[in-house]
């Protein structure tokens, strides 16, 4: 329809909001309380414009006015100019004279359109109202309420976005205030959106207080590393280093937003425990720091020893899901082609496999959530593991009236928007599916609701101790169900973009099957180098390690001891006397047992490209210098390359337009196309001739009296959160989790303390009692520092 | 030619006017078995013809109110009895003396409506009123006047009553289905209006205690009879509160379209200790004031209107020569203040910063520029000092804060640059 505004006719779609349409069209309209990604309030009141009508003009908030065809609107007319004026003189009224010592200073809207629609002076000569300021409402928000000019806009990001509704107006008036409830603080995964909202500094962010002026900051567009959402943010630096990260709002990912674990998860890069240094093991048995070329030259000499020894298929390499995509691929390359062991995996036996993760026929974009009619969420708490998709999901259900469908050993985030929670216990979750598959007993309208179509399916492994096997069957039902698809998610941020690279056994460059011989071949050509046949996967590789038929371990960021959900086996590959390179940021677990550990540039630090658990390829980009000695992993493959008598190609960009060429899926991804062309919000990879038909039968093992659900929570004892001040104190203790009706059976009370004893060790914890978990579980949170193993049978004793 | 309606049967039996007994042998609850018999378009009708205008304050017809309401179900009908606008005191007597009355109507008006759920919203302040409403609740329950199939007519309606919490803005009738949904007691943006989406979201008329309790005789006798009670445009009775400094102050039902001289002089009794009239409030708090050259003008709601001011709820405050035009404005602006939601920052921020500018020239600290800062306060909050006011606020309390000081400045300037220290000279 056409509208007319300031005199100029413009076309703008109907019903749509006329502060949008003016804003698209070229007319900025100042606003408050106006967010385009929430519904509109109309309560600061700054939007104000004319409108003309059979009554003469009305004055009227443009944010909550849709526009009509043929409507004529003023925005600068002088009963509107007053108006502002007169808005900004209230907004000032009460509001406290900070800038100088207020983080908002020089990115506030309030002193942006103070100087732009505002009167020079105030007329106020009364007292402002006063309150205790800042107070801390979580570990990770102030709020300084004498700033505050009650926009509701945090307030309605928390109860419309991320369904957190921990801050609220009380009292009335003049003296309104936003806060907390009692006892109840603002510990939200997603509490640093309100601070990025706020448009003035009455919410401000600890982990960056005080730090730095905007004017001082200079800025690079990246993709968050720290789950395979690949939320767009903005890094934000001064004097090499990284000070805080904002949300950027990209339609088909975050659209803004971040969970605080990003937003304030990057304190780890100026950890004093970084690595900066090579360290050598010597004679003694430690590991001492020595220069570059003495570290590549003993990884040579030792690699190429069990190498010509004992050929390439000793060695193997593990990693890559925490690196770029060009790092990956450099990687792959160096073990497959110039080394030539087709040992090699990103996994770590903690997501539901490369086959459905490369290869689900159909796999569904976020975007896909919002044409749903029904989404099945059956794999880990999205809250916890992958928060912004769960706010994605979230606003399917609660905005666009999508129906949800939860199954989950436990409550999870989702549950209270969601049509259907069906719990079941780890282990039993094949004989569940077949019932619900067949619509049996109470499983009838669950059954049903999944027949409307458009389906979207969320398929992961609900915890550690669940075999892959139940994902694929899921996701094989699944792709039954009308104009589906599906999508398998991994946690690690780049997992699937490691994987398109080729570093898994079966897997070439770009989703192309690694048995097949022709493929193989073709790669050699453009490499110039061998390709290797499959090896081994992860399980292969440590049970190889173990065994002695590995010699030699290559790591690219990760830790496997650690991470590895297998314990006992992880445990026993490094009991063993195999050589272990590990290219790394921190001292972790597994290169403690290491022989040389190489300092790696990470996150803000190198240019390259990751991939999201859509297939979508993002830049992730360099701001700041590494640290000491680090340097870009792609560059310390290449030294390492050479001195074995072959070599990678080249640096980050070269390899980024190599991948292009030889990978199928990422024929259309280039740097330039995603820094400048239509590729800016990303480019999904899609090709590649690798296919996946998810294997339709899971076996149900047998289960003792308790099964072991072994979920993630979002701040565990993980480094990149333990290794960062602010988020450090968030991880909780391990708790074991009981149904009160086991525990009572049991003999347990909350809070007694009890061992808990699974395959791979056992650890003394409290009892917590957890009314929505299904009965006979026990749920213990992975990665808190109780080893216990990832066996389905657990035993609880009194400690 | 009738001159009671509402105030009948508790002027002729003011120990128990309230009980169902009475009411049952006063000739109460006939007019909903005749309503019962009629179909709700006929009901509707009626109520069309009667011309009846809403005593809430804003005086829509309410026949062409219901006439809004949208076909969705479930429907809701909400009384408002959260009488709040100081001056105001004339439901108070209706819900205390004859609830039963606002129950028939209630009643009736919900099975015109299709109906099925009705709700009181008492201000929390009326303890006695809601204790009589809830009890003759109870009694209509018992009888058979509401619940299932009510008189066998297949009619069913429940009501709820349900108390405020002490806060006069719940008298805006979105403000109030907020409180009612268990939410903040903040307006709502119109559109969409309650009669399309109100009460959960759902189609939903908002009428006044008084609105309601004229229903029973207006099914009794006609809507006809009902428009022949009055001048045009303020049809029926009206229950209006005479408060200040009147020699005889309570609710008094009148017919309108006597003079404001016949009003406060004759009803009223005159000024008190035989003072001087100095100025009124014709219709509450939020009402612009008048001054004795309008004495001689009829009291009806267009009349009012015509001369700059409104009928509102139908509470008249009488001020004589002694009053102290700055203290009696700061009276009413503080309470505005304290009621304010707090949504929207012109009424939020200007409300209270009006109240202290005037705290400062009672108390004798006001400036010379106080005078025309003060006015343009205002001009933000109500543009262009227009009546009826315009608005950059979300609702019309802003702009009523602004009432009483456009009308000490309009009337009594000099007075109020009189205690300006040094005074104000002309053009400043």
């Amino acid at each position: 329809m056409k509208i007319t505004v300031d005199g100029r006719e413009v076309s703008v779609p109907g019903g749509q909001l006329l502060i949008k349409a003016a804003e698209e069209n070229g007319t900025y309209i100042p606003r408050f309380c106006w967010h385009p990604r929430m519904k509109p309030v109309g309560m600061c009141r700054m939007c104000l414009v004319e409108i003309e009508g059979p009554r003469g003009r009305l004055l009227t908030t443009s944010c909550t006015t849709s526009v009509t065809d043929g409507m004529v609107v003023h925005t600068r007319s002088d009963v509107v100019k007053k108006a502002q004026e007169g808005v900004l003189e209230f907004l000032l009224v009460n509001h406290p004279l900070d800038c100088p010592v207020c983080d908002k200073g020089g990115e506030c809207p309030l002193q942006d359109q103070t100087l732009a629609h505002g009167p020079g002076e105030s007329r106020f000569v009364e007292e402002k109202r006063h309150f205790e300021k800042p107070i801390p409402i979580s570990d990770l928000v102030l709020l300084d309420r004498e700033r505050c000019i009650l926009c509701a806009r945090c307030t309605r990001f928390s109860d419309e976005i991320s369904g957190d509704p921990l801050i609220e107006f009380i009292d009335r008036g003049n003296y309104t205030q936003i806060n907390t409830f009692p006892d109840e603080p603002f510990s939200s995964y997603f509490s640093g959106n309100t601070v990025q909202l706020c448009p003035v500094g009455a919410l401000t962010a600890t982990p960056y207080r005080f730090r730095a002026r905007p004017w001082d900051l200079e800025a690079v567009e990246s993709t968050c590393p720290h789950c395979s959402v690949g939320c767009r943010v903005s890094v934000h630096a001064s004097q090499n280093r990284v000070l805080r990260l904002v949300g950027v709002d990209v339609a088909a990912t975050n659209q803004g937003w971040l969970c605080d674990k990003g937003r304030f998860g990057f304190e780890y890069l100026r950890s004093p425990d970084r690595l900066s240094t090579p360290l050598l093991r010597g004679d003694d048995g430690e590991l001492h720091e020595v220069g570059w070329a003495e570290a590549l030259d003993a990884v040579a000499a030792r690699l190429g020893a069990v190498i010509a020894q004992r050929g390439p298929g000793a060695v193997a390499g593990l990693g890559g899901a925490r690196s770029t995509n060009e790092e990956a691929y450099a990687f792959a390359k160096l073990l497959r082609g110039v080394i030539g062991t087709g040992n090699l995996d990103a996994s770590l036996g903690d997501d539901p496999g490369p086959g459905l993760l490369v290869g689900v026929p159909t796999r569904a974009t976020i975007d896909d959530l919002e044409r749903a009619k029904t989404i099945l969420v059956w794999g880990p708490d999205l809250k916890e593991e992958l928060p912004v998709l769960h706010l994605r999901v979230r606003r399917a259900a609660t905005a666009l009236g999508a129906t949800v469908v939860v199954v989950h050993p436990r409550a999870t985030g989702l549950d209270r928007d969601a049509a259907h929670t069906v719990r079941y216990r780890p282990g039993e979750g094949a004989a569940l599916l077949k019932r619900l598959a067949a619509g049996e007993g109470e499983l009838a309208q669950v059954r049903e609701a999944l027949s409307a179509g458009p389906v979207v399916a969320i398929v992961g492994r609900t915890g550690l101790a669940e075999s892959a096997d139940l994902a694929e069957a899921v996701a094989g039902f699944a792709l039954t169900l009308p104009d589906a698809k599906v999508m398998p998610v991994g946690r690690r941020g780049n997992l699937l973009g490691a994987l398109d690279m080729g570093m898994s056994p079966h897997l070439l460059p770009g989703r192309v099957s690694a048995d097949d011989e022709n493929a193989r071949d073709a790669l050699a050509t453009a490499w110039g180098a061998g390709v290797a046949a499959p090896g081994h996967d992860v399980a292969g590789i440590l049970t190889g390690m173990a065994d002695g038929s590995i010699g030699a371990l290559l790591l690219l960021g990760c830790d496997p001891l650690a991470d590895h959900p297998d314990r006992k086996n992880a445990a026993a590959a490094f009991a063993r006397g195999v050589f272990i390179v590990s290219l790394d940021i921190f001292r972790n677990e597994s290169n403690r047992r290491a022989d040389v550990v190489l300092p790696l540039d990470t996150f803000t630090e190198v240019e390259g490209t990751v991939t999201n658990l859509e297939g979508r390829a993002q830049k992730t980009n360099r701001i700041v210098p590494g640290v000491g000695a680090s340097r870009p992993a792609v560059e310390v493959l290449e030294d390492l390359a050479v001195r074995l008598g072959g070599s990678i190609g080249g640096s980050a960009s070269t390899l980024a337009k190599e991948i292009a060429a030889v990978a199928p899926a990422y024929a259309a991804v280039t740097w330039d196309v995603l820094d400048w062309g239509v590729g800016r919000d990303g480019i999904v990879a899609a090709g590649g001739s690798f296919t996946h038909a998810p294997m339709a039968a899971a076996k149900d093992t047998a289960a003792g009296d308790l099964t072991l659900h072994l979920g993630r929570v979002l701040y565990d004892a993980g480094t990149m959160v333990s290794a960062g001040p602010s988020l450090v104190g968030l991880a909780q203790e391990p708790a074991a989790h009981l149904h009160p009706d086991d525990a009572a059976r049991l003999g347990f009370a909350s809070g007694d303390r009890v061992t808990v004893t699974g395959n791979g060790g056992s650890a003394v914890m409290p009892v917590a009692l957890d009314r929505t978990l299904a009965r006979g579980t026990l749920y213990v949170p992975f990665n808190l520092g109780a080893t216990i193993g990832n066996g389905l049978d657990v035993k609880v004793t009194k400690a | 030619m009738t001159d009671r309606i509402l105030t009948t049967r508790m002027e002729a039996h003011p120990a128990d006017s309230h009980t169902m007994s009475r009411y049952e042998a006063t000739g109460g609850y006939t007019a909903l078995r005749k309503a019962l018999g009629m179909k709700p378009e006929e009901i509707v009708a009626e109520v069309k013809a009667s011309n009846l205008r809403g005593r809430g304050g804003a005086g829509f017809p309410t026949g062409v109110k219901w006439g809004f309401l949208a076909p969705a179900r479930p429907r809701y009908l909400v009384i408002n009895a959260d009488e709040s606008e100081p001056g105001t005191f004339k439901d108070r007597q209706l819900l205390e003396r004859d609830p039963h009355q606002m129950i028939e109507g209630a009643i009736i008006s919900a099975f015109a409506l299709a109906v099925n759920h009705a709700f009181v919203f008492i201000r929390g302040e009326y303890s006695r009123s809601a204790r009589r409403v809830q009890q003759a609740v109870d009694e209509a329950y018992a009888v058979g006047y509401l619940g299932r199939d009510i008189l066998g007519s297949g009619f069913a309606l429940d009501v709820t009553v349900h108390l405020g919490a002490g806060a006069y803005i719940c008298g805006e009738e979105t403000a109030m289905l907020n409180a009612l949904e268990g939410k903040r007691g903040e307006p709502r943006i119109k559109p969409p209006f309650p009669a399309v989406a109100g009460l959960y979201a759902k189609p939903t008329i908002v009428n006044n205690v008084e609105t309601i309790s004229n229903i029973p005789w207006i099914i009794t006798n006609g809507g006809a009879a009902y428009d022949a009670i009055g001048p045009e445009g303020s049809r029926g009775t009206r229950l209006l509160s005479l408060s200040g400094h009147v020699v005889k102050p309570g609710n008094y039902e009148i017919v309108m379209g006597m003079s404001w001289r016949d009003l406060i002089y004759g009803v009223g009794g005159g000024i008190r200790s035989g003072k001087g009239l100095k100025c009124w409030i014709p219709g509450g708090a939020s009402a612009p004031w008048f001054t004795p050259e309008v004495l001689d003008e009829p009291v009806t709601l267009d009349d009012i209107a015509r001369l700059g001011s409104m009928a509102g709820s139908g509470a008249v405050v009488v001020m004589d020569e002694t009053t102290n035009v700055v203290a009696a404005a700061l009276s009413i602006v503080r309470f505005f203040a304290h009621e304010s939601c707090g949504q929207c920052t012109p009424c939020r921020e200007g409300t209270t910063w009006l109240q202290r500018i005037l705290e400062r020239v009672l108390a004798g600290r006001g400036r010379p520029a106080d005078l025309d800062l003060l006015l343009d306060v205002c001009d933000n909050i109500s543009p262009g000092l227009r009546w009826p006011p315009a608005m950059t606020t979300i609702c019309p309390l802003g702009p009523s804060a602004v009432s009483p000081i456009t009308s000490i400045m309009q009337h009594f300037r000099d007075e109020v640059a009189a205690m300006i220290p040094g005074g104000v000279t002309a053009g400043v």
